[in-house]
């Protein structure tokens, strides 16, 4: 096993899809963390069929860099819904749900109606499920990847304090004088990244499970939010790195064998947490 | 000179006006409670003196020593703290967050601050413990430590015993009158337990159809006063 092993990293392209594998992971669960307790687990799934909405425009206007495209229209979509979340007219749930459904049916349309590949369901399911786009990265998608995963895992350390005390109370953080605005529109912006960046890694469909099944297995176990999130950072890159030599060795879909291993952990960890919590 | 001074102030969200033309002064030492039924605006009210709500007519001036960030605030719990996993020194430690200044990380100072207020409000030993196994009293005063943390001069609380009971309730009574007697901070709090309000405050700002403004022993005596405690018995 160790041997196959051997012989594969010695092809670039699984070393790259280990690097960005593990970036991504790590991005995801560190602010996945914030995105669970301020109950936007879901912006995540919403995010990524805008993503995928924007995807299909830059294919069917043949852009050679996708990313000019689909990560400005991402970020704006991630400001306005966490926006509607203070505003009543329409709720942060439905607001994500109008949006994920409308730009996803969007994308698949003109994919369908201005189709320039042969095999579109396959264009639609790479899409989808990131069935094996992260094996197709090229050096600049893997530097670009390393490039704003060690910005968003800075950010993540130096806003650290803040953005704890604005998840647990953002009207006392506003009522000392904390600009929580300019705050909530920087994790907007962020998450749009990690949305943007996790496609390549687990596809549009399952990105939700990046961003929620660390922070719920750290919460199972974990009391405070610093051991939470070191958890949740952990067990996340953990699940990533099973998930990736599990596709390798058996020939798995890289994407919903990573998410597979995420829901693997958070059993062991709900088990744990039974067990401990009797004793 | 005042600590803070309403002046012909009027609240409400959007255009709406819930209370109209208020005109207080509070001074320091003060304890002023905020008297009122629900939905007569005083929580809005107080929104609008941390400046969380414009005022829609009129002004909230901070007296000359007194800043903006200066006021340490104790919110209403929020279903979202319900569950959150955080420790008790997390949370108090989250008041010395500063405004203004860029600094990401907490000093030795803030932390010294933190723990001094731990022991204010008898939870250091609570210190890391999961704020979400506490009990309801002990919650609070982990938000009142946290709320210290942010201020010397003035506390602004939204019914802070709202949910406790009776024995927690004098208990945090207490505390927070020997905050107000002991190191002459300032309070302004809301409350629906008007017993308590004519026990432990100075003054009393009653809002809804009848506005009073003044010493507690003038809202007695007044009509207002008489009315709302003679209902409140009944």
């Amino acid at each position: 096993m160790i041997e196959t092993l051997q012989v594969y990293f010695q092809y670039p392209f699984v070393r790259y899809a280990f690097i960005v594998g593990i970036l991504i992971s790590l991005c995801s669960a560190l602010f996945g963390v914030t995105l669970v307790l301020k109950r936007f687990s879901f912006i995540g799934d919403g995010l990524s069929h805008v993503a995928f909405g924007a995807i299909a425009i830059a294919s069917v206007l043949n852009l050679t860099n996708q990313m000019l495209l689909v990560l400005p229209l991402t970020i704006v979509s991630a400001v306005l819904l966490l926006r509607t979340g203070q505003n009543t007219k329409i709720k942060g749930d439905a607001a994500i749900a109008m949006i994920s459904v409308a730009t996803m049916a969007f994308g698949y349309l003109i994919m369908n109606v201005f189709s320039t590949s042969s095999n579109l369901s396959g264009d639609v399911c790479t899409t989808l499920f990131g069935s094996t786009s992260i094996l197709t990265l090229t050096r600049n998608d893997v530097f670009l990847c390393v490039v704003l995963s060690v910005a968003v895992v800075a950010l993540f350390i130096l806003f650290y304090n803040k953005l704890f005390a604005i998840t647990f109370d953002e009207t006392f953080s506003k009522a000392i004088g904390v600009n929580t605005d300019r705050y909530n529109l920087f994790i907007a912006i962020v998450i749009a990244v990690i949305i943007v960046l996790a496609m390549k890694l687990v596809g549009s469909l399952l990105i939700s499970a990046l961003v929620v099944f660390p922070a719920l297995c750290a919460m199972r176990l974990f009391k405070s939010f610093k051991a939470v999130t070191l958890f949740a950072a952990a067990i996340s890159v953990v699940c990533a790195i099973a998930g990736l030599l599990i596709s390798i060795l058996a020939g798995t879909p890289v994407g919903s064998t990573i998410v597979m291993m995420d829901v693997f952990a958070f059993s062991v960890c709900y088990v744990f947490d039974v067990i401990f919590s009797r004793l | 000179m005042a600590l803070l001074t309403l002046r012909n102030l009027s609240v409400g969200y959007d255009k709406d006006i819930i209370v109209q033309n208020l005109n207080v002064t509070v001074n320091a030492g003060d304890y002023l409670c905020i008297l009122g039924e629900n939905g007569s605006g005083k929580s809005t009210l107080m929104k609008t003196i941390l400046s969380l709500t414009p005022p829609i007519v009129g002004e909230v001036i901070l007296g000359e020593d007194l800043l903006r960030n200066e006021i340490g605030y104790l919110p209403q719990q929020t279903l979202v703290q319900k569950d959150f996993p955080a420790s008790v020194f997390e949370i108090v430690l989250s008041g010395c967050q500063k405004a203004s200044a860029f600094q990401p990380f907490y000093s030795n100072a803030d932390k010294e601050t933190a723990r001094r207020n731990m022991e204010r409000m008898q939870i250091a030993d609570l210190a890391s413990h999961a704020y979400k196994n506490l009990s309801g009293g002990q919650q609070q005063r982990v938000l009142l430590a946290r709320a210290l943390c942010a201020t010397k001069k003035l506390l602004l609380l939204d019914e802070p015993v709202a949910g406790l009971d009776p024995k927690v309730t004098n208990e945090l009574y207490d505390l927070i009158q020997r905050l107000n007697k002991e190191d002459n901070i300032t309070i302004i709090m809301i409350s629906h337990d008007i017993g308590a309000a004519v026990k432990y405050a100075t003054h009393i700002l009653h809002i809804g159809q009848h506005i009073f403004s003044g010493t507690k022993e003038a809202y007695v005596k007044s009509e207002t006063g008489k009315l709302f405690m003679t209902r409140d018995a009944t």
